[in-house]
């Protein structure tokens, strides 16, 4: 999923400073799961908005909604009468999200609450770590199920590298060193002569170095 | 046992002290409480097992997004008693009444006076 932090309330606030009615769009996906931008999160932000208004003296109005997606066309469209009557609109969706309503909602001001930080997943409750750096051209099948790409300090194919310590990455004493973990996977899944072959370097166009990506299904597409 | 305490506190019974959400507690304040304690039961007694310390850990949540907003996070407090402890209860009472008449009404009120 994508995982994204909401940014400090005053820098929110600054961003909504000339509204006096806004809508504050939830999100049931990804930033739900990570506890950033679900129902909860959505009625706890307006609420803290109202409050620092009213102490302002300049109190404001908010209308709360979470859609099921923020991501998919059908799912925003049902915000259309939420949004007529609101001066602004603050998603708490991922930056997809918020670009997606930028584009249905084309004269309103439309702001994030949310930084989007990485695709990834929880490894306890309340910690989320990087997992994938959509390079476009996965190469999981060769290093044991675990990212080089995202977990390497430095992405290399060919690992470790000379500053692999008592398996940390020299960056961290925090940061496992990915090529550690996928040395000793390879082992005990007896296939270390898979690591003796030398990757070629990538292919990077497929990942974002060529420009912005787009994936189609032809069998789905109608008209 | 007959206890006096602030009359001025209005009790708002929860299951547990876990199920406190954040929401509960703004919610309290924009209704124009003056200030807001949440009673758990002791460390290691929780019923749930670790309700009182999630409650523990969101009112410090709620108490930093209260500085952040310009309340002020003193106006909020968290108490661990038992059920059974009565005088503590009329104990933390009195001294979260006298905390809060320090700090003067919530600012989110127009007129002054404790709730
Ligand atoms: S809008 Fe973003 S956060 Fe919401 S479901 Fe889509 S990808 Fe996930
Ligand atoms: S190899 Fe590429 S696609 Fe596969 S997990 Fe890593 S970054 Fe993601």
């Amino acid at each position: 999923m994508i995982v994204a932090q909401q940014k400090n309330i005053k820098d929110i606030a600054e961003m909504v400073a000339d509204a006096q009615k806004v809508l504050l769009a939830g999100c049931a996906g990804c930033v739900t799961v990570c506890l950033a931008g679900g129902e909860k999160e959505t009625e706890v932000l307006a609420a803290a908005l109202r409050i620092m208004r009213k102490l302002q003296g300049n109190p404001l109005e908010t209308v709360t909604y979470v859609a099921t997606r923020q991501c998919d066309p059908e799912y925003i469209e049902a915000m259309d009468g939420l949004v007529k009557d609101v001066d602004a609109v603050i998603s708490l969706a991922c930056g997809v999200g918020v670009q997606y309503l930028a584009e249905r909602f084309k004269d309103k001001w439309v702001v994030p609450a949310l930084d989007t930080k990485f695709v990834g997943g929880a490894v306890k409750h309340g910690v989320w770590e990087e997992r994938c750096g959509l390079c476009g051209d996965c190469v999981l099948h060769r290093t044991g199920g675990i990212c080089p790409i995202i977990r390497c300090s430095k992405s290399i194919l060919n690992g470790p590298c000379g500053g692999s310590q008592n398996g940390k990455c020299e960056i961290s004493k925090d940061v496992d060193c990915a090529w550690q973990l996928i040395y000793d996977r390879m082992k005990a899944l007896g296939k270390l002569d898979k690591l003796m072959e030398i990757q070629m370097p990538k292919d990077w166009s497929k990942a974002r170095d060529g420009g912005p990506r787009r994936a189609i299904r032809e069998d789905v597409i109608i008209g | 046992m007959r206890l006096q305490y602030s009359p001025n506190i209005r009790i708002v019974e929860m299951p547990c002290s876990g199920t406190i959400d954040h929401r509960v507690i703004l919610q309290a304040f924009e209704d124009g409480a003056d200030g807001v304690f949440v009673a758990g039961c002791l460390e290691g007694d929780c019923h749930f097992q670790r309700g009182n310390l999630r409650a523990k850990k969101r009112v410090q949540a709620v108490k930093k997004l209260l500085d952040e907003i310009g309340l002020g996070g003193e106006r909020l407090e968290m108490y661990n008693l038992s059920s059974a402890m009565g005088p503590r209860f009329a104990e933390i009472a009195n001294e979260m009444t006298e905390r809060i008449r320090q700090l003067g009404p919530s600012p989110l009120r127009k007129e002054g006076g404790a709730a």
